[in-house]
């Protein structure tokens, strides 16, 4: 059942919440971009992918399949796998704790239903998402590979290595997200190693690539849907979304400082009033 | 080398002959080369199976994801090319995506060790066991001639889980059938009773010739052929010990971190018995002839020899 347009909002609403009770609990986790990218992961999650979140498949035959490349913004993650059924939002209450199945970067070492591959050591998941879509063409499966990216994991050499060859390939069946929020650890993605124009760059690969609002839910929506009928036209699909890295929370944003750094108890605060409950917390 | 009759061919092949029995009996396995298809003799599964193939170009990090991807979706995936640019240049990638992941990817490496010859120091890695005997759940397998390659080759596909496969460019003696080869099954070429050598890869042609000339010298010396580093076959390691009382180890590789490492680890906890090691010393290789590089390096015959008789003085 697809969630209308205000369902999504307040799902985005509750992301955020979960988001940074979560790293406030445990002070510690990665914010900023988790918040920048809750639009994307409640759109995919809730009404683009088709998947089973019941029975938890590793192989994925003959569903969608979501892979996470850049693993520290795990809070956004588990918060979507949670909402979309793959296991108890309770659970997110043990993120980053002993014994957790909710590690610091997603794992599959833990058994956490939804993970597929362990990130965190950036420019690996569009690779794997390569082996899954080839396993997929082998299969005739026409199911897709999506895959998200941050900006400044593309300095990543890796990542262009993946970029060469789902293009030589033809992997149509792959959606590349690169979340375009500008921000990296040390400062703003221009200072540190600006390479613009991505759009130029993914398309002298011969990538199919558009553009979206990565914060504004009906451009997400409308964006992700464009890019399944663009797929398995003989090109890998790339989506430049731009978004505000600690969207949502006013302090937040407009910096690259909440990368990787929790509130204390006064900022939760008022991070949550910024965000009220909807559907209630875990 | 002293038997002119026996028959040779390099490990390698034995691989490619493996991989591409495999391809006829299960659908599953799939095939990823990062340029090197002839040298990895990959070229008869390539020509059978097109569709199971995969180029990867001069691209070693991206093969590894690819292979893990693979993996999830229900492949079997052999990944092929040099054992320098399968470890140490994707140490990471096969660490994350493969190892912590527990991916079910057979990592399949060509030229190791000094044996490589003429191309030198930059792709004789000496370094590979020790790399990936240190990942959690890693498999490492360095059989000692073509049919045992072979074997192993099979043998990792039935296995669920990460494994390193580590083969050779030389032609080489063929001294074992492809039914001894069991994963972690420690193989017994010679008895003796004096010293217990446990040989790894090329080695263990070096091994049994130096046990030939050491009976001359009337000393009894047992080969055992550890192709398996990792697990360990550590009951069968213990049994020999129990009644020789002393041990060579012998291994184109590195000392620190190789075969022998892992030996005096499990002799220390629960025997603790001489041993000396057949390995390189803290050194990067050179180019020059494979044989002539075993010498120079101290793996040659008379090296095992030398280590044996150290071994049964400090008894």
């Amino acid at each position: 059942m697809k969630k209308t347009s205000s369902e999504l909002k307040n799902q985005v609403n509750q992301t955020r919440r979960d988001i940074v009770r979560m790293v406030h609990e445990v002070q510690s986790g990665h914010p900023g971009g988790s918040l920048g990218c809750a639009e994307f992961f409640t759109v995919l999650f809730q009404n683009i992918l088709r998947h089973n979140s019941d029975e938890f498949n590793m192989s994925a035959n003959n569903e969608d399949v979501f892979i996470l490349s850049n693993g520290h913004i795990s809070p956004v993650y588990y918060s979507a796998l949670a909402h979309s059924g793959y296991f108890n939002v309770s659970e997110l209450n043990t993120f980053r704790k002993l014994n957790t199945r909710l590690q610091g970067h997603p794992t599959t070492h833990e058994g956490l239903p939804g993970v597929r591959i362990a990130s965190g050591s950036l420019g690996q998941g569009l690779s794997v998402a390569a082996g899954i879509s080839q396993a997929k063409k082998l299969d005739n499966d026409n199911k897709l590979v999506y895959v998200l990216m941050g900006d400044g994991e593309l300095q990543e050499g890796q990542i262009w290595e993946a970029v060469m060859y789902a293009a030589h390939n033809k992997l149509d069946n792959i959606i590349a997200t690169v979340d375009v929020n500008g921000r990296q650890i040390d400062g703003d993605t221009k200072d540190i190693m600006g390479f613009t124009e991505l759009k130029s760059k993914f398309e002298a690969f011969n990538w199919n690539v558009i553009s979206m609002d990565g914060n504004d839910i009906d451009d997400v929506q409308e964006t992700l849907y464009k890019a399944g009928m663009l797929s398995g036209n003989g090109k890998p699909i790339c989506i430049l979304m731009q978004t505000e890295m600690g969207n949502g929370v006013d302090f937040m944003m407009g910096s690259h400082k909440w990368h990787g750094i929790p509130p204390n108890d006064e900022q939760l605060a008022s991070a949550l009033v910024q965000n009220p409950s909807t559907i209630g917390d875990y | 080398m002293t038997n002119p009759t026996i028959e040779k061919k390099d490990t390698r092949s034995g691989f490619g002959a493996g991989l591409y029995e495999l391809g006829l009996q299960n659908k599953d396995v799939v095939a990823l080369c990062a340029d090197l298809t002839g040298s990895l003799k990959m070229n008869a599964f390539q020509e059978e199976f097109p569709k199971r193939f995969f180029q990867m170009g001069i691209a070693e990090a991206n093969m590894m994801g690819m292979a893990a991807g693979l993996a999830t979706a229900g492949k079997i995936p052999f990944t092929g090319t040099f054992a320098n640019f399968s470890t140490g240049r994707v140490y990471d990638q096969i660490r994350q995506s493969i190892a912590y992941s527990h991916k079910n990817v057979k990592l399949c490496a060509s030229h190791a060790g000094l044996t490589l010859g003429e191309d030198g120091a930059t792709h004789q890695i000496l370094e590979d066991i020790g790399l990936m005997k240190m990942l959690p759940g890693m498999v490492v397998i360095n059989p000692c001639d073509y049919n045992q390659t072979k074997a192993a080759t099979m043998a990792i596909a039935e296995y669920y889980g990460p494994v390193y496969l580590r083969f050779g460019r030389p032609k080489w003696p063929i001294f074992t059938d492809t039914k001894s080869f069991q994963i972690g099954k420690a193989l017994h070429m010679r008895e003796g009773k004096d010293v217990t050598i446990f040989a790894t890869g090329h080695l263990v042609w070096n091994s049994l010739e130096a046990a030939k000339a050491l009976e001359e010298q009337g000393i009894s010396a047992e080969v055992i052929n550890i192709h398996t580093i990792k697990p360990l076959d550590n009951e069968a390691i213990l049994d020999a010990v129990v009644s020789t009382k002393c041990v060579v180890t012998a291994e184109e590789h590195q000392m620190n971190g190789g075969l022998g490492d892992s030996i005096c680890q499990l002799l220390s906890k629960n025997l603790p018995t001489p041993v000396e090691m057949v390995a390189v010393n803290d050194s990067f290789g050179e180019s020059g002839k494979p044989i002539e590089l075993l010498d120079k390096y101290g793996l040659g015959v008379k090296d095992v020899i030398a280590a044996a008789q150290r071994a049964i003085a400090r008894k």
